[in-house]
């Protein structure tokens, strides 16, 4: 694999087909956790962790049901693999580093309903990438989904004390500054 | 609870995307034509009906512990049978719909049904709340679709709606759009509904 490819699988996951704001997968930790900057970063380094081992796994797994000729039971085989991994890496954190579990225990569960991580998983097959470009993959999307979800919580921070009409108070006002974020991100269409 | 009332509070009261924003992903990402939102929402009504039906039955021998990784075994076999249904009977909208199809696994709405209801009730129960909640998800989908639809493309349906010198804006048909048409809809529906309760 080339540096070149590389290169351009990680700018298309992190800014041009960023897995937030223009793919719309992971928007459920985007608007739970995203009140402040600190928990935002917890929740995208947990997601950038299960997601590189998953899609490790996945490809692995694929490869197996390729092999069998049982392509359909991919969806399947797909959410238990996540679901497993999530129990395991919660377990595996637990007992080397309690810090490290104490601040990220809340969201390590929420990840196996993340759509971000399935998705990925399942682009990564669409996408028919080798074991190497699945791995650059997860990083960038992971490094995607954290700078989205990072900068949201910022200005959601700022956005508590705005005069905001009563009616559009919470998630309408929420939604309509991702929109205007997603449309920053617009900007990056053609990079690559 | 009476089952109309059951019915009623999964279309409205608690509707799954205007009140309890469950099951956000698909309303954003699918809702670009009043076609695929109507697709989108029909086939998770159809995983969510079944998956209510299932577990309902199952309630009493499914240990309490793992109860979440066999739900999600029970709604993702039922995604697949709704995957395979579409791809075989409408290729296009199989096509258009893409990955959002097998992600309908982790749609919340459905594993929240699941958890909070389906696992307590009756069968009979269970269909009604499915069948309310569904339909409530494919009602608020079908309008977010059509409000990107018409401003969008200036169709509906795939109908044009105005004449040759209509400039759609096609910021609404692409992602920024889904974002601002949800927010301005839920603004929307705040405004109604705080009128009506300062009206009780």
């Amino acid at each position: 694999m080339s540096l070149e490819s590389i290169f351009i699988i990680l700018i298309s996951a992190i800014l041009v087909n960023n897995f937030i704001l223009s793919r719309f997968l992971g928007i459920c930790p985007f608007f739970g956790v995203s009140k402040q900057v600190e928990t935002a970063f917890g929740m995208g380094m947990a997601v950038t962790f299960v997601m590189t081992l998953a899609s490790i796994i996945t490809y692995v797994v694929y490869g197996l049901l390729d092999h069998w000729n049982i392509e359909y039971m991919q969806t399947i085989a797909f959410i238990l693999v996540i679901a497993s991994l999530v129990q395991l890496v919660e377990m595996i954190i637990q007992k080397t580093s309690p810090t490290l579990y104490q601040s990220l225990g809340v969201f390590l569960p929420l990840i196996t309903t993340n759509c971000a991580v399935l998705g990925l998983t399942i682009l990564n097959i669409d996408y028919d990438y080798n074991m190497g470009s699945s791995i650059v993959h997860a990083i960038g999307a992971a490094i995607g989904f954290t700078l989205a979800i990072v900068l949201f919580a910022a200005i959601r921070e700022r956005l508590e004390l705005a005069a905001v009409p009563e009616v559009f108070k919470g998630f309408p006002i929420a939604l309509v500054t991702a929109g205007l974020m997603s449309l920053a991100f617009l900007g990056f269409a053609n990079l690559v | 609870m009476k089952l109309n009332r059951i019915f009623i509070k999964g279309l409205l009261f608690d509707n799954p995307v205007f009140i309890q924003l469950l099951g956000m992903c698909p309303v954003l990402a699918v809702t670009n034509t009043a076609e695929n939102s109507l697709f989108m929402g029909m086939a998770t009504t159809a995983v969510l009906l079944g998956s209510n039906i299932v577990i309902s039955l199952l309630k009493k021998f499914i240990p309490t512990k793992i109860r979440i990784p066999i739900f999600i075994v029970v709604i993702a076999t039922f995604v697949t049978i709704v995957g395979m249904v579409l791809n075989a009977y409408f290729p296009a909208i199989h096509a258009n719909l893409g990955i959002f199809i097998p992600l309908i696994v982790v749609n919340c709405l459905i594993l929240a049904r699941a958890e909070s209801f389906a696992s307590k009730s009756s069968t009979v129960g269970s269909v009604v709340d499915g069948l309310g909640m569904g339909i409530g998800f494919t009602i608020a989908l079908f309008v977010l679709g059509s409000v990107r639809e018409v401003l969008g493309y200036g169709t509906f349906y795939n109908i044009a709606l105005f004449g040759d010198g209509f400039q759609p804006a096609t910021i609404m048909a692409m992602p920024p759009g889904a974002f601002l048409a949800l927010g301005l809809l839920m603004g929307l529906f705040n405004k109604i509904i705080s009128k009506n309760v300062n009206e009780l």
